[in-house]
């Protein structure tokens, strides 16, 4: 494997989605911050959440990038196409799986049930994240298209 | 019905602010910053506008005061056979609890408490986002509070241990000990933060309140009329917008400034006309911060449009938007139209440029250098004065029109390249500086005012060069050096100034013309009157006397208005007025000077600059 086009795929993807996750929020399409989402499982500090949130963003995509890349060389290839299918994949299992047990496992978030009790605030993001804003879905499944079109699209071959 | 403008108190985050009535009413919210579309604004119109209300279901007297020394705002009613304390703020936290508390963007907290007897009470919450253009829907997610998504992205968010439904009505029954907590979020970031009702309110309460008391202790202040001071210095903090620096004239719009009339305008902006009053005034405080961070922002701000410099700006320092009529509002009392934006965003104003140039100075007073690009900036200020200080301008007052050749633009002109002057001399601007232009075109200006701007038959500095009208501005005219306060001609001035624009209960009409008709006196003339005298145009004990009469005509908060109705002493026009209580502090400052020499011995305006080492 290419470990340093694979790190930079990674990071390209990453790039991408975080820019277009973010013009998404300003202009105020979405309320779904995954930087922030993530930094306050670190920290209540608002500003530090973000900057903490970003930078295991980071990570993250680096990490996805490397199942992607796995799962090209498994199954024949990469591509743009192919990347853009195993994106859509993936905003699937984020607005299917992971959005609904959110309440669950991070640490600040409040749930529907319980309601906001103690440190736990963070409005949940409801059915799809739609709690976010209604376009939230549709930002969640193009931004993922297109993280795994640059990934697959800098793997065309196995 | 909405109440009179001088019945609201008002409690803000240096973001945003409320007004909330003396009815417990709060009709005007913007949200997420002050020039943002209106939450709340039944202010404006009592059926479209939408309101918060909470109060007693029950005929009621009520009071309003501060909690101490700190923008958290009581109300007190009282009923038949109960007592109650509404108590309403915007929180604010120290860094140190930012680290450790998660809290709302933006986000109003109130909490009723029952003290005596038992009572009903009604709430009412009739968001009516969009300056009452969009009605939305309340959705209840049981746990998690009631919801109202907002055109453009926002939430708003309530969350109160009050039996409220998505009806956004609902009458409680309160004993003796009992309270109700409610805390109203928006979200346009993130995911909103929803905090919980109940005794985490308290406890932002007093975090709040803590923080505070904290900034007011630093005011350093110990002349007489403490209390009306650190209450002015707190209203210019709440409404110094925390991100950029920018401090908005005042936080409403289209509050009429003529009962019923059409001069109606909207003040969330911040004009440079104020800039060396308010830079001043922060700085006399011992508010450095606020000072510094206002003169940086204003730097800042100027550069996007040099070398021109607007009439106003926004809160990040861009040109506002254009001024538009919103017609389905019936406007405070019936006064039509309410508008939003400004139509004096493309006049020129020529004043402008030397009070950007004095804020400057106040900062280099502080032992500040300006650097290169400052340095450069100012004298490009000084070219731009050079070349257009003999054009005709919208002037202080911002008359729209035609421009005329008002007296006040060109003492400002003079003031700036004299404060250049000074700074060249004192080796805080570099030597390539063009200096002798600087000092041939302030001998100019000089000559002509002198000349046009006086008028031997009035005895008196005039509005306009060879006019036969005074301004209250010319009272400025020793402020700025440009002449001492007890020279012949500016004892003249005042005494012309007192006999045409005298209002009574020490007040003053900042000049009389077809525009003013029907106005009010203007409350930061009527300060810089008190502050005239002052620096030397009268006796200390006038100029004492003319300041506690002026003390009597603010409301029951220590707040004023831009205007004080000279009858009835209620406050008129947008509400409150940052400007206005500029104007108190600065004569404040003045007036304890004043003491601190002797009566016989006046301050020197401008202070003298120190030499660069």
């Amino acid at each position: 494997m290419n470990w340093p086009l694979c790190l930079l795929a990674g990071f390209a993807g990453t790039l991408v989605l975080t820019t277009l996750e973010a013009g998404a929020q300003q202009l105020h399409m979405t309320r779904m911050s995954i930087p922030f989402l993530l930094g306050t499982m670190l920290t209540p500090d608002r500003d530090r959440a973000k900057l903490y949130g970003l930078l295991a963003h980071l990570v993250n995509g680096q990490v996805f990038a490397l199942f992607y890349v796995a799962l090209f060389h498994a199954t024949g290839g990469g591509g743009v196409v192919r990347g853009a299918r195993v994106g859509l994949l993936h905003a699937a299992v984020l607005l299917l799986v992971v959005v609904p047990i959110l309440p669950s496992i991070h640490p600040r978030m409040a749930s529907l049930h319980q309601g906001p009790v103690g440190t736990r605030l963070i409005e949940p993001p409801g059915p799809l994240a739609l709690h976010y804003g209604f376009t939230t879905p549709l930002m969640v499944v193009v931004s993922h298209a297109i993280f795994g079109a640059v990934v697959g699209g800098l793997f065309p071959f196995s | 019905m909405s109440a009179e403008i001088g019945d609201y108190g008002i409690v803000g985050d240096c973001r945003s602010a409320a007004l909330i009535s003396r009815g417990g009413s709060c009709d005007w919210l913007c949200w997420p910053r002050f020039d943002s579309p209106s939450i709340f604004a039944a202010i404006l119109d009592d059926e479209k506008g939408g309101r918060f209300l909470v109060a007693p279901a029950v005929p009621f007297h009520s009071s309003q005061e501060w909690l101490g020394e700190t923008n958290v705002l009581v109300t007190r009613f009282t009923t038949a056979g109960a007592s109650l304390t509404l108590t309403d703020f915007m929180p604010v936290q120290d860094d140190e609890d930012t680290r450790r508390f998660l809290l709302p963007e933006h986000e109003l907290v109130r909490v009723l408490r029952c003290e005596r007897g038992e009572v009903e009470v009604e709430i009412v919450f009739d968001p009516r986002p969009d300056y009452g253009r969009a009605r939305p829907r309340i959705e209840s997610l049981g746990k998690l509070g009631l919801r109202v998504p907002v055109r453009g992205g926002g939430l708003l968010t309530l969350l109160t241990d009050a039996a409220l439904g998505v009806s956004g009505r609902a009458r409680v029954r309160l004993r003796a000990g009992e309270r109700l907590t409610f805390s109203l979020g928006f979200a346009d970031e993130d995911a909103a933060v929803l905090p919980p009702p109940g005794s985490r309110c308290i406890e932002v309460l007093e975090r709040t309140a803590t923080v505070w008391r904290a900034w007011a202790a630093r005011t350093l202040y110990d002349g007489p009329h403490r209390a009306e001071v650190v209450r002015s210095a707190l209203l210019l903090k709440l409404l110094q917008y925390a991100p950029s620096g920018a401090i908005v004239a005042a936080p409403t719009t289209s509050l009429p400034e003529r009962p019923g009339g059409e001069l109606n305008w909207d003040y969330r902006f911040c004009w440079l006309r104020d800039a060396a009053l308010t830079s001043r005034a922060l700085f006399g405080l011992g508010h450095v911060e606020e000072a510094e961070h206002f003169t940086i922002w204003l730097l800042t701000a100027t550069t996007l449009s040099l070398p021109r410099l607007n009439v106003l700006y926004d809160l990040f320092g861009r040109k506002p938007g254009f001024e538009r009529v919103l017609p389905h509002l019936s406007g405070h009392g019936g006064a039509r139209p309410v508008r939003i934006g400004n139509g004096a965003r493309d006049q020129v104003q020529l004043d402008t440029y030397g009070e950007v140039i004095e804020a400057a100075a106040h900062v280099v007073r502080r032992g500040r250098t300006p650097d290169r690009s400052t340095a450069e900036m100012l004298i490009g200020f000084g070219l731009q004065i050079a070349r257009g200080w003999h054009l005709p301008d919208a002037g202080i007052w911002e008359v729209r029109g035609a421009g005329s050749n008002f007296v006040h633009s060109r003492v400002l002109c003079w003031a700036g390249l004299q404060r250049l002057i000074e700074l060249y001399e004192k080796r805080y601007l570099p030597r390539s500086a063009p200096i002798d232009v600087f000092v041939r075109e302030r001998d100019r200006i000089h000559q002509q005012v002198e000349t046009l701007g006086f008028s031997a038959l009035l005895q008196s500095y005039t509005r306009t060069l060879g006019g036969a009208d005074v301004d209250a501005s010319l009272l400025l005219l020793p402020w700025y050096g440009y002449c001492k306060a007890d020279s012949p001609r500016m004892l003249g001035t005042w005494r012309r100034i007192q006999e045409r624009l005298g209002a009574g209960n020490g007040l003053l009409h900042r000049y009389i013309g077809p525009l003013t008709e029907g106005e009010g006196a203007f409350g930061i003339c009527s300060f810089w009157a008190a502050e005239f005298l002052a620096l030397g145009g009268g006796s200390l004990e006038e100029a004492e006397e003319r300041f506690e009469s002026l003390l009597r005509c603010a409301t029951g908060l220590g707040l004023y208005g831009e205007e004080i109705d000279p009858v009835t002493l209620k406050p008129m026009g947008n509400f409150p007025q940052a400007y206005t209580h500029v104007g108190l502090i600065n004569a404040a400052l003045s007036l304890r000077e004043r003491a601190r020499r002797g009566a016989g011995d006046t301050e020197r305006r401008p202070p003298p600059l120190e030499a660069r080492e």
